[in-house]
This record gives structure tokens, C-alpha cells and sequence, in this order.
């Protein structure tokens, strides 16, 4: 059912109204910052700081950033992982920061996460049946046989035999430990799942055995995806539209072929240039926009455009002015004076 | 360019643990020329760190153990050297760079004197004169108010202005060779360009000849004369960056490639490489990547394939050849 939604989504490209899944507007997440004997609050990290977007039912979003943007903080949020201190969240028609506990609990196994160790995130002391049949022991009443049953079905799903289910999670290879990570998050028929860097702690020849495995799960169970990663090259290959953070802030966000391919942000712009591609003959003539300088504290970020000190082509106004985040084509939305310009210029 | 100045074979290293050897480093031969830019790309456990840091004998030593072969350096082999003579040689005439410059510099000294440090230790230098030197190098690797930031802790730097900091150190000495491992990947993106820029102007002012490990294809694309890939302890391909990229002839290269996302690209298919990387607790036998091989035959089970020149410049271990289609 909700597959064959999904589909029509993804091939409502043009026209349709697409659903939307997830609302994010104005999300904040301010961090007190305390000092001193009395731990007074002596400052604020705006970690995520006036966030707003939407996710659409069957698709998958990027988020992409350097350390200290925010978006591992923003898919915290989003889950209730971490509290929000402004805004709000929407989550199919749940206005997600006024529900009660109990009514957010029996909301969670619609909305699940994959962690970026997996190292980290499997107990170690479980078996694999226990680890991937924990969430449907908390949330379903369900027979043992059945239960068994299902966690067969979800390792096979995954990649994995149903003789892994007995062993214990040292027992794998990091790429197979994500597997069981995935099986976890999709037992509850989820309906959205937020990837924060699933990859980045994955050998090379194994992160594309992940990702394939992501994608074809989607599309056989119409899973909507936050992707969260600072690798924007497998950015492009997952997600269908792309935000990028700065500091807190949602810089610019587009369809991916309209974010990699006519960027208008300066910081988006910089970011690609940055990225290096696996083809000698390209990167000899690719001309890079260095920045300079580091990315500032997020404790004490730069007036007006955050992203000013590094920008290269900053004006006084940009310091005293925060540009606003506005749509300057068809959706594609950018926080920048000059976006104009650059769409001018890019023709 | 064509003076050897590292010429290394048969490298063998060993890591005796507690749940058995580990066969980190099983016959790499490889050679660097004067003034070239080497990459060496392989994932983890793929012995590429062990093998550069056996050459000067910065593995701990047990559990490691270098049980056969020869590096020449000059007119020296570095397998052989005395403490005195690797003390020499490192930050001296070979230099390193590491991943993690935060764990490589000493927290309770300020930089300016860890730099002067290795000045006074391997040059006739005053101390005045190291000083002055000091304040140059952090000038080269483009640190702005190098007189001031000589006298800051490396906490006080971000880690990109540390990484500046360690290829300060790393050629303080003029060098003859500088090795560099992972020295981007725990910085951002932005933060890896600058650096990456840096250090290709660097060794275009001073001809130094760099080895550069990393796990990444991209960042050596742009940046390698020549590359090596290597797995399971072993160098599979080598080639000069063009022919590499463009006519892998090794199944696992081609695979890895083929694996990659591109930012210039979109809609192409991941091709994955299915099992896993090889457990480096067993005797290697045969060829490493065969468990995971789509052209493995036999032969590639029982007999490791011998490194051969299969063009100009291009060296394979492997018993098929992709090209005809055929085993060798």
C-alpha cells in the first residue's frame, strides 16, 4: 500500500501535488553555554537555528554539512532524540513538540534512525534476533513463532541468513553490522528513517553495499529518508532533493541536479569545488574555489550571513544584514543577497 | 625525475597478538622516484600505513616484526639502520605527516619550540637562526601571524592550522622525501582543499618526493604521478594516474572504481564489491581479493599471482587478464 503510494509519488515528478511527510519550520536548538562556580549562562551555541523544510513521502532529503553545521543535531530533533527550544515539527498531521509521552511513543515506530557505528549501536550482549526483535517486543504483541518468523524475514531483507540470528554483533564485519542496524530500524514498518552518515565509518568497497541496500529497501517498502552526510558525492547519488547547513542554517535548498549543477550559494559553490572527483584527466582542469580560513565557532558565529568571513563575495551588507532564506527558482531555496546575481551570471 | 631515491622489496611485517599473527604486510615491492608525488591508496587493513612506517621502524616493535626485506634509501638499506642512524633519517632526511595532528604534536609545548625542536636536532642551526626558520616555514604553509602563532599550544589551533602545522615540521629540514598518511581525513571538506592546494604548491617550489596514503581514489586523482593500489598486504596495481583510472587492470581497482559515487556524475549504478576485506589473521594463500573475485578461477585460490609489468609503467598481480578475457 503505502509502496504503491510511493511510486506514484516518485513518478508524480511533474505536476501532482506531492504528500508531504515531515515538516520542519523555524527549528531551533540552542545550547546554554555555563561557566563558573554557579554554572551561570554565560553564553548560547545555536546549533540549529531557524531550520525550516519539508520531506515528501517516498523521497529522500541530503543534508549535507561540515562538522559543527547542525544537521546531525536537526535529525535528533526532528526524532525527539534530542528537544527542540523553537519551532515546530510536523509529522503526518502530528504536531510532534505538543504530544504527550505516551501519544510520541506509539508515534516512534513510524519514525526510526540508523546510526552512523555500528560499532557503537548494537549491544554487544545481544544476539542479533534479540537486537533486531527488541523493537517489536516494545511495540507489538506479537507470538514468539511469529516474532521469529519476522526477524527471519527482516535479516533476509537485509542481506543476512537467518543462521546470523544466534550470533552475537563482534561476531560481523562493520558493513554486516549495518545491516543489522537497518533490519532494527525497518521491523516496525517505519515510515520514515533518519541516516546519519550510515557510511562514513565503512570501507570504501562496502559503503556502496549499504547504499544499494538503502535504496532498494525504499523503493520495496516506500521508505522516506533524511540522509544525513558530509560526502557529497554519494549525496547526489541517494537523495532527490539536497539542503546544505552553515553554521546552523539551511543555506540552500534544491532538486539535486538543480543544487550540483547551477548551485547559487557561494558556501554550496565552494563546497562541490572542494569535493575532489576520482578522474585525473577531470581534476586537471577543474577550477577550485579555495576558501579561506576556518569555519568559525558556532558559540560565536558572524553577524548578518554566517557564512560572510569565508565568502568571496561578501559586502558590507551581508554583515549587518541576515539575508533571508527565499525560494529564487522553482524550488530551489537560498539564504544569500546575491543569489540573483549568481543566477544571472549562471545564465 | 628518474633517480630512485626509495627502492623497496620483498617487505614482509608481522603483528604477533595475542589471537595469533597478523599478516600485515606480505611482499611489497615498490620504488620512488626524485621529486614524485606517489599515492598509495587501500582500505583499512590493507597494510598500507604498516608498510611506510616498517621503513623506518615506527611500527612498536613487538608485537611488530619486519621478517624480510630491503629498502635502499641512498646508499643505505633503512631495514638495517641502528637507532642512531633512523634518529637521522626521521624528520631528518624522511618526513612524516599523520592523520591525526592532534594526537602527533605534544599538547604541553607551544608549536614554535616543536619546530625548532627538530631544526637544532638535525641542522647546525642556532637557536636564533631555527627560530627565524620556524617563523618561515608556518609563513609557507600559509598561517597568517606565523610570529604570533609560533608562541600558541596546539589547542589553541583548529585542526586545519595544526595539519599546516605538521607539514611545517615535515619539511623543516628539506626533506628528501615526505610521507604522508591520511594527513586529510579528519578534516572538512573545505578545510581538506586548502590543504591538499598547499601541499601541491609546496612540492612544486621544493621537488620534495611525496607518498601520500590515503583511502580515497579521489583525493590522489588530482594530486599523484603515479599510484599504487594495494590489499591484503600487498601492492595488486601500480600505474601512472592516467592509465590507473582510465584502463584499471586489476579486478579489485576496476571494482573499486566502479563502487564510487561522483560529484559530476548522477544516475550511474553503484557497483558494489560483495564478502569482505580479508582477515589478515590468516596465512595469506593464493591471491587476497580471489574470496571476492568475479573472475577467480583455480589457480587464484592455490598460487599467489607474481607482480608483472603488463604495459609501460603498469604492474599487475593477477592472474587474469581482464583485456583478453583469459587467464594469463
Amino acid at each position: 500500500m503505502t509502496a504503491e503510494m510511493t511510486q506514484d509519488a516518485a513518478a508524480s515528478n511533474a505536476g501532482e501535488p506531492k504528500e508531504v511527510l515531515v515538516t520542519v519550520k523555524d527549528l531551533q536548538r540552542h545550547f546554554p553555554v555555563r561557566a563558573g562556580l554557579l554554572k551561570r549562562k554565560v553564553g548560547v551555541v545555536k546549533a540549529v537555528d531557524d531550520v525550516t523544510f519539508d520531506i515528501y513521502r517516498g523521497e529522500t532529503l541530503g543534508l549535507v554539512g561540515e562538522s559543527g553545521s547542525g544537521k546531525t543535531t536537526t535529525g535528533r530533533v526532528i526524532l525527539q532524540l534530542d528537544i527542540a527550544t523553537g519551532g515546530d515539527i510536523d509529522f503526518a498531521g502530528n504536531n510532534v513538540l505538543a504530544l504527550s509521552n505516551s501519544d510520541l511513543r506509539a508515534l516512534r515506530p513510524r519514525m526510526q534512525t540508523i546510526f552512523q557505528d555500528p560499532h557503537a549501536c548494537l549491544n554487544p550482549r545481544m544476539t542479533v534476533a534479540s537486537i533486531v526483535g527488541e523493537p517489536l517486543r516494545e511495540h507489538e504483541k506479537m507470538l514468539s513463532a511469529d516474532r521469529e518468523a519476522r526477524i527471519h524475514e527482516l535479516l533476509k531483507l537485509v542481506g543476512l541468513a537467518p543462521e546470523h540470528a544466534n550470533r552475537y554483533p563482534h561476531e560481523f564485519s562493520g558493513g554486516q553490522r549495518q545491516r543489522i542496524g537497518i533490519a532494527r530500524a525497518i521491523a516496525l514498518n517505519p515510515d520514515f528513517i533518519v541516516c546519519d552518515e550510515p557510511i562514513a565509518a565503512l570501507d570504501v568497497s562496502i559503503q556502496a553495499q549499504v547504499v544499494n541496500l538503502l535504496l532498494e529497501l525504499q523503493e520495496e517498502l516506500g521508505l522516506t529518508y533524511l540522509f544525513i552526510s558530509h560526502d557529497l558525492s554519494m549525496v547526489r547519488h541517494m537523495a532527490d532533493r539536497v539542503a546544505v547547513m552553515y553554521l546552523g542554517k539551511i543555506v540552500e535548498l534544491a532538486e539535486v541536479d538543480d543544487l550540483y549543477d547551477r548551485p547559487l550559494h557561494p558556501y554550496t559553490q565552494a563546497l562541490q569545488s572542494a569535493v575532489p572527483v576520482p578522474d585525473p584527466i577531470v581534476e586537471r582542469s577543474r577550477e577550485r574555489v579555495i576558501l579561506e580560513g576556518d569555519i568559525p565557532s558556532p558559540s560565536n558565529p558572524p553577524s548578518g550571513c554566517r557564512f560572510r568571513t569565508r565568502c568571496p563575495i561578501a559586502t558590507e551588507r551581508c554583515e549587518s544584514e541576515e539575508p533571508e532564506f527565499r525560494e529564487v527558482r522553482a524550488g530551489q531555496w537560498v539564504a544569500c543577497h546575491y543569489a540573483d546575481q549568481q543566477q544571472n551570471a549562471g545564465g | 625525475m628518474d633517480e630512485v631515491v626509495l627502492d623497496v622489496d620483498g617487505l614482509h611485517t608481522r603483528f604477533r597478538t595475542q589471537d595469533g599473527t597478523v599478516h600485515a604486510v606480505n611482499g611489497v615491492d615498490f620504488e620512488l622516484r626524485a621529486g614524485e608525488f606517489l599515492g598509495v591508496v587501500g582500505e583499512s587493513g590493507s597494510g598500507k600505513s604498516v608498510t611506510m612506517m616498517s621503513l623506518l621502524k615506527l611500527i612498536p616493535m613487538p608485537p611488530g616484526e619486519i621478517t624480510d626485506g630491503t629498502a635502499r634509501f641512498g646508499d643505505m638499506d633503512l631495514l638495517q639502520l641502528d637507532a642512531q642512524g633512523l634518529r637521522d633519517v626521521r624528520g631528518g632526511r624522511i618526513g612524516f605527516i599523520f592523520q591525526d595532528p592532534m594526537t602527533s604534536l605534544n599538547p604541553v609545548i607551544p608549536v614554535g619550540k616543536q619546530i625548532t625542536e627538530a631544526i637544532l636536532l638535525h641542522t647546525d642551526s642556532s637557536k636564533a637562526q631555527a627560530k627565524e626558520r620556524a617563523e618561515e616555514l608556518l609563513h609557507l604553509v600559509g598561517i597568517p601571524d606565523p610570529k604570533q602563532r609560533l608562541k600558541n599550544y596546539p589547542h589553541e589551533m583548529s585542526g586545519g592550522m595544526r595539519q599546516r602545522v605538521m607539514i611545517a615540521m615535515a619539511i623543516a629540514c628539506s626533506p628528501e622525501i615526505i610521507i604522508a598518511d591520511e594527513p586529510t581525513t579528519a578534516l572538512d571538506v573545505t578545510i581538506q582543499a586548502q590543504i591538499i592546494d598547499q601541499v601541491r604548491r609546496l612540492q612544486d617550489e621544493l621537488g620534495t618526493a611525496v607518498v601520500w596514503i590515503t583511502h580515497d581514489l579521489a583525493v590522489v586523482a588530482g594530486l599523484a604521478d603515479r599510484v599504487l593500489v594495494m590489499y591484503g598486504g600487498r601492492v595488486v596495481e601500480e600505474a601512472r594516474v592516467d592509465v590507473l583510472y582510465s584502463n584499471p587492470q586489476h579486478p579489485y581497482t576496476r571494482g573499486l572504481l566502479a563502487s564510487l559515487p561522483r560529484l559530476d556524475q548522477q544516475g550511474h549504478e553503484l557497483v558494489s564489491i560483495d564478502g569482505q576485506p580479508p582477515n589478515m589473521l590468516r596465512e595469506p594463500v593464493g591471491c587476497s581479493f580471489a574470496p571476492r573475485c568475479e573472475y577467480a578461477f583455480d589457480r587464484c585460490h592455490t598460487e599467489t599471482p607474481q607482480f608483472v609489468e603488463v604495459a609501460i609503467g603498469q604492474k599487475v598481480a593477477c592472474h587474469f587478464d581482464l583485456n583478453k578475457g583469459e587467464p594469463r
